[in-house]
């Protein structure tokens, strides 16, 4: 056998090769198959980055669905609601560069807001019922509306669809429990007292 | 890092034994600043003229009001109940009146108001009835914890823990150190240490209270530092004297040793055990609960004489003070007012903390009220506590984390919190940090790290509840989803269901028919068909019903088509019914009853016939008008062209136009033959006619290719209309300056208004019952739009 494998070194060479192969490409098979991921991951990891207003100011009919425009090639700078840190975060995911918002698809807003109908102006015509894409208002036909202000998410969607126009939108107040300090301002500090010297003789 | 050291006051205190305390990882030596409070003896103010009592003076749940503006309130009455477990009950600090529940200034670092109860005191301090407990060995350890949380006991030390909850362990933690807290190792605060000198006793006898609540853990200690020799006297005498139960473990009172922050909870627990509480867990967990003198004292007070807890021993000290001294104060009294008490110098005043130097707060409003956790008021002067110099880079020195006592990374969570990597500070524990400010105090670059820690702290609880809140969102809308799906499958197969239905009647009616043309044929037996006779009523019904429900939906052609068949259908029978009556058996002649019954039958498939084209009759008398009507032609006509897609509507161009060209081309050639005048210009439209003709063909064939597959037609429901309608505005509005987009958005209300004032005359000519509704939007939309102008 040992002769044999002296004796015909590129042949045994190459049994080995293809055999290892085989054995190889039989185990990975096995694992394609064993352990086939459903649909694709990444695609959730996306949706669970994005805010989930479900505003559509994207161009797509809900969070999901751009989603998996990004997978399949769509720029990640189209979602004012969650505005740069999501863009960040996207960027960090796909790995590549954080690109700024894109000013086609709005503006990220300062302040979060929710829907609010003023109550005693409502008709009861369950528009901006059908209209909200988190049923987050609760009426019925006739019979006043209002918005669970808790599940809105300030998407907009509601207040073109109303009739008598009594819906407005309100920015959420920072209460005692939402209350966080801020980070400190920061000065730009300098090292030593050369520091300043040569970042501004490099800015010259 | 526990190494156990020798108690160092051995000497100082001989009657004390040797007892072993352990050592906490860094920590720091701040300035104490604790004489110039401790000088004067324990005082009390005037009762202020009002009492502002905030409902949330503990962690939890805010209280719930019980009494209502213009009550007579007695001190100590119960004026807030707590809602819930973890929240605490509030009274009222002095007689009076209740003037107000309204949301008033509160004193935390944000500035921002919180429900409150304001009284106008009467100034005679009469106290509300209590019940007494002369001996709590005989009363229910449940009902000692009643007593407790009526009395609304929290947390004196600086958290305001609702102090029955804690007390109330669960039935898997058996707590075997009972460690009280004396430490206060805060630089300038000396209200624990004045509460120990003068309340030595009810200390003591707090601790034996809580020893029996917490079923006797085997350690009773005392935890007090060793700045305090008078306090740690004072306790010693006072164990000397106290009533201990032959159940109840000796108290030890220990002096650590004073370094800063021995005395946070965890801190304290660490060095008296030598235990550490893992991360994400709490000191019932290794068996351990601290409680801090003053709220061991509070507890004893509501038990012992059922007084609830509406004062508490503070510190008002600060150079900008004429007096500085530890003061017995109410809750509810306005800072402002105590300060006055005590000769404040604004001027003088660099800012007013509450708490103590290290991890007080600045407070934004000085109207703000003394509250339960208020266990310090520090004002000192510019001199005293200048403002902070400006940060310098970080120079990676490390003291910061030889300081920290919890022995985290403060530099990398530093970092991470100006990058805002929020799951690195996770991942670094910045959870476990206590913002004791011992890595700030010897920082050489002066750089604030606490205030970046509590504002990463915050961002990272905000972004954990946006999260969650993304997620019940993203539950929803795709719930949603679902539920519309469902909801349209269902129609769908509604709408089958009835088709099945009518398919169904339609081939029984068949069925019918041909079995009623057999009976007709078979009439010679005599034996007509009974079944068929019998099921022919029901037939009919379905017949009408169906074409009832048919009649709204059929087009012209249709029921046109269908009243044409049942015509054709009457008089097939019609004649059916004519054709002579042949004898099927020769044995049985055709009777004088089968004559006159296919003599009725005859009748009646005329009157059938008749009926029937009248009805057609009828039908294009009604209906072909319309048809005809130029005007619903021409509607039809363009309602059709709506539908098309564009490739269609190219089409339909060009067959149009195909028509016109053969036309014009046959005038021209006649005018050309009858040698007219205007055949020159005929001929030109003819030739303008094939190149409008060529042009609609080269846009056709274009078309096609760039739409190969043409475009179905999607419903458009509402939410995507509005979907499309926000993009466009969004669209718009991100390449206009602010004038245009004013302009935009006056142009956009002026539109809306003259929606609103065209529905509202609708609703007006139409009577309807939301014209009010209507009107009142129009109003609001023409102020909007003032507004705008």
């Amino acid at each position: 056998m040992f002769e044999l494998i002296l004796q015909n070194p590129i042949t045994s060479a190459l049994v080995a090769l293809v055999g290892l192969s085989l054995l190889f490409g039989a185990v990975l098979g096995f694992a394609a198959v064993r352990y086939r991921v459903e649909g694709n991951p990444i695609v959730d990891q996306i949706d669970t980055i994005l805010p989930q207003t479900q505003c559509g100011q994207c161009g797509y009919p809900g969070c999901r669905p751009y989603a998996q425009a990004i997978v399949d090639g769509d720029a990640i700078n189209k979602c004012p609601p969650g505005g740069q840190s999501t863009i960040n975060a996207l960027a960090d995911l796909l790995d590549v560069e954080a690109p700024q918002l894109d000013e086609e698809h709005g503006t990220e807003s300062e302040v979060k807001k929710v829907a609010y109908i003023r109550e005693d102006e409502c008709i009861g015509c369950t528009k901006c019922i059908q209209a909200c894409p988190m049923d987050a208002i609760l009426g019925a036909a006739k019979q006043m509306h209002t918005v669970i202000a808790d599940e809105c998410t300030g998407c907009d969607l509601c207040v073109e669809p109303c009739p008598v126009d009594c819906i407005d939108m309100i920015p959420v107040e920072t209460n005692l429990k939402t209350w966080a300090w801020e980070l400190p301002s920061i000065n730009p500090i300098h090292l030593i007292a050369s520091d300043k010297h040569q970042r501004t003789g490099a800015a010259a | 890092m526990n190494t156990p050291v020798t108690n160092s006051l051995n000497s100082l205190i001989p009657t004390q034994n040797l007892i072993k305390v352990w050592e906490i990882p860094g920590g720091i030596h701040p300035p104490e600043n604790k004489t110039q409070s401790m000088q004067l003896p324990l005082g009390s103010l005037p009762i202020p003229p009002q009492l502002i009592i905030p409902l949330n003076q503990h962690i939890g749940a805010p209280a719930k009001p019980i009494v209502q503006v213009g009550d007579k309130v007695l001190a100590g009455q119960l004026i807030a109940a707590a809602d819930g477990t973890f929240s605490a009950n509030v009274h009222a600090s002095s007689s009076g009146t209740v003037s107000a529940i309204e949301n008033f200034v509160l004193p935390h670092p944000s500035g921002m108001s919180g429900e409150c109860i304001v009284i106008d005191t009467d100034g005679e301090h009469t106290f509300i009835a209590t019940e007494a407990c002369e001996d709590y060995l005989a009363v229910e350890r449940l009902t000692l914890l009643d007593k407790i949380r009526a009395a609304g006991v929290a947390g004196l030390g600086g958290a305001g823990f609702p102090t029955s909850v804690k007390l109330n362990t669960k039935s898997t933690q058996k707590i075997d150190t009972l460690v009280i807290n004396g430490a206060e190792c805060e630089p300038y605060i000396t209200a624990d240490d004045m509460l120990m000198q003068v309340r030595a006793d009810e200390v003591i006898a707090g601790t034996l209270l809580l020893s029996y609540i917490l079923h006797h853990p085997t350690r009773l200690v005392i935890g007090v530092e060793d700045n305090k020799p008078k306090a740690i006297a004072a306790l010693q005498a006072a164990v000397k004297n106290a009533r201990v139960t032959g159940k109840d473990s000796a108290i030890e009172v220990v002096a650590v040793p004073t370094k800063y922050p021995s005395g946070g909870a965890k801190q304290l627990i660490q060095i008296l055990t030598g235990r550490e509480i893992p991360h994400g867990h709490h000191s019932a967990d290794i068996g351990a609960t601290c409680v801090n003198v003053g709220t061991a004292v509070a507890g004893w007070r509501a038990v012992r004489y059922g007084e609830p807890l509406i004062d508490r021993v503070m510190t008002v000290v600060g150079e900008s003070l004429r007096t500085q001294r530890n003061i017995d104060v109410l809750f509810g009294t306005p800072i402002n007012y105590v300060l006055e008490q005590h000769g404040f110098d604004a001027n003088k005043a660099s800012r007013v903390i509450m708490g103590g130097s290290m991890m007080g707060f600045t407070l934004p409003d000085l109207r703000a009220p003394v509250i339960k956790t208020t266990n310090c008021l520090l004002a000192p002067s510019k001199k005293e506590a200048p403002p902070p110099p400006p940060a310098q880079a970080c120079i990676r020195c490390g003291l910061c984390a030889e300081a920290c006592p919890v022995s985290l990374l403060p530099q990398q969570l530093f970092w991470y919190a100006q990058a805002e990597d929020l799951e690195r500070l996770q991942a670094h524990n910045i959870f476990d940090c206590i913002e004791c400010g011992a890595c700030s105090y010897v920082c050489p670059s002066k750089i604030p790290l606490v205030q970046y820690y509590r504002a990463a702290k915050g961002s990272i609880r905000n972004h954990i509840s946006e999260k969650e809140k993304a997620d019940r969102s993203r539950q929803r809308f795709e719930f949603r989803k679902l539920r519309i799906e469902k909801e349209e499958a269902e129609k769908e197969a509604k709408r089958v269901a009835r088709k099945k239905v009518a398919e169904e009647a339609k081939a029984l009616l068949l069925q019918k028919t041909a079995e009623q043309k057999a009976a007709a044929a078979n009439q010679p037996q005599g034996a007509a068909d009974t079944n068929s006779v019998l099921a022919v009523p029901q037939v009919a019904a379905v017949m009408t019903a169906l074409a009832k429900a048919n009649a709204d939906q059929l087009g012209f052609d249709e029921q046109k088509a269908r009243l044409e068949r049942i015509l054709g259908a009457a008089k097939n029978s019609l004649e059916s019914a004519r054709a002579p009556l042949v004898p099927k058996n020769l044995e049985f002649p055709i009777t004088e009853e089968q004559l006159v019954r296919q003599q009725s039958r005859i009748k009646q498939c005329e009157l059938k016939l008749a009926e029937a084209e009248k009805k057609l009759a009828d039908f294009l008398a009604t209906s072909a008008p319309a048809a005809e009507d130029p005007v619903a032609a021409a509607i039809a006509r363009a309602q059709a062209k709506l539908s098309l897609s564009p490739e269609e509507k190219l089409r339909a161009n060009i067959e149009s136009l195909q028509a016109r060209l053969i036309k014009s081309q046959e005038k021209a050639e006649q005018a050309k033959a009858e040698n007219s005048p205007t055949a020159n210009a005929l001929q030109l439209g003819a030739e303008k006619m094939l190149q409008k003709l060529a042009e609609a063909q080269a846009e056709l064939a274009e078309l096609e290719k760039s739409t190969p597959v043409t475009p179905a037609r999607v419903e458009v429901s509402a939410a995507e209309h509005a979907i499309e309608k926000a993009k466009a505005k969004a669209a718009a509005l991100a390449t206009m300056s602010d004038d245009e987009k004013r302009a935009e958005q006056i142009q956009s209300l002026q539109t809306r208004l003259q929606k609103a004032k065209d529905r509202l005359a609708k609703a007006e000519a139409e009577g309807d019952a939301n014209v009010e509704a209507f009107r009142t939007a129009m109003l609001n939309l023409e102020e909007k739009l003032n507004a705008l102008l």
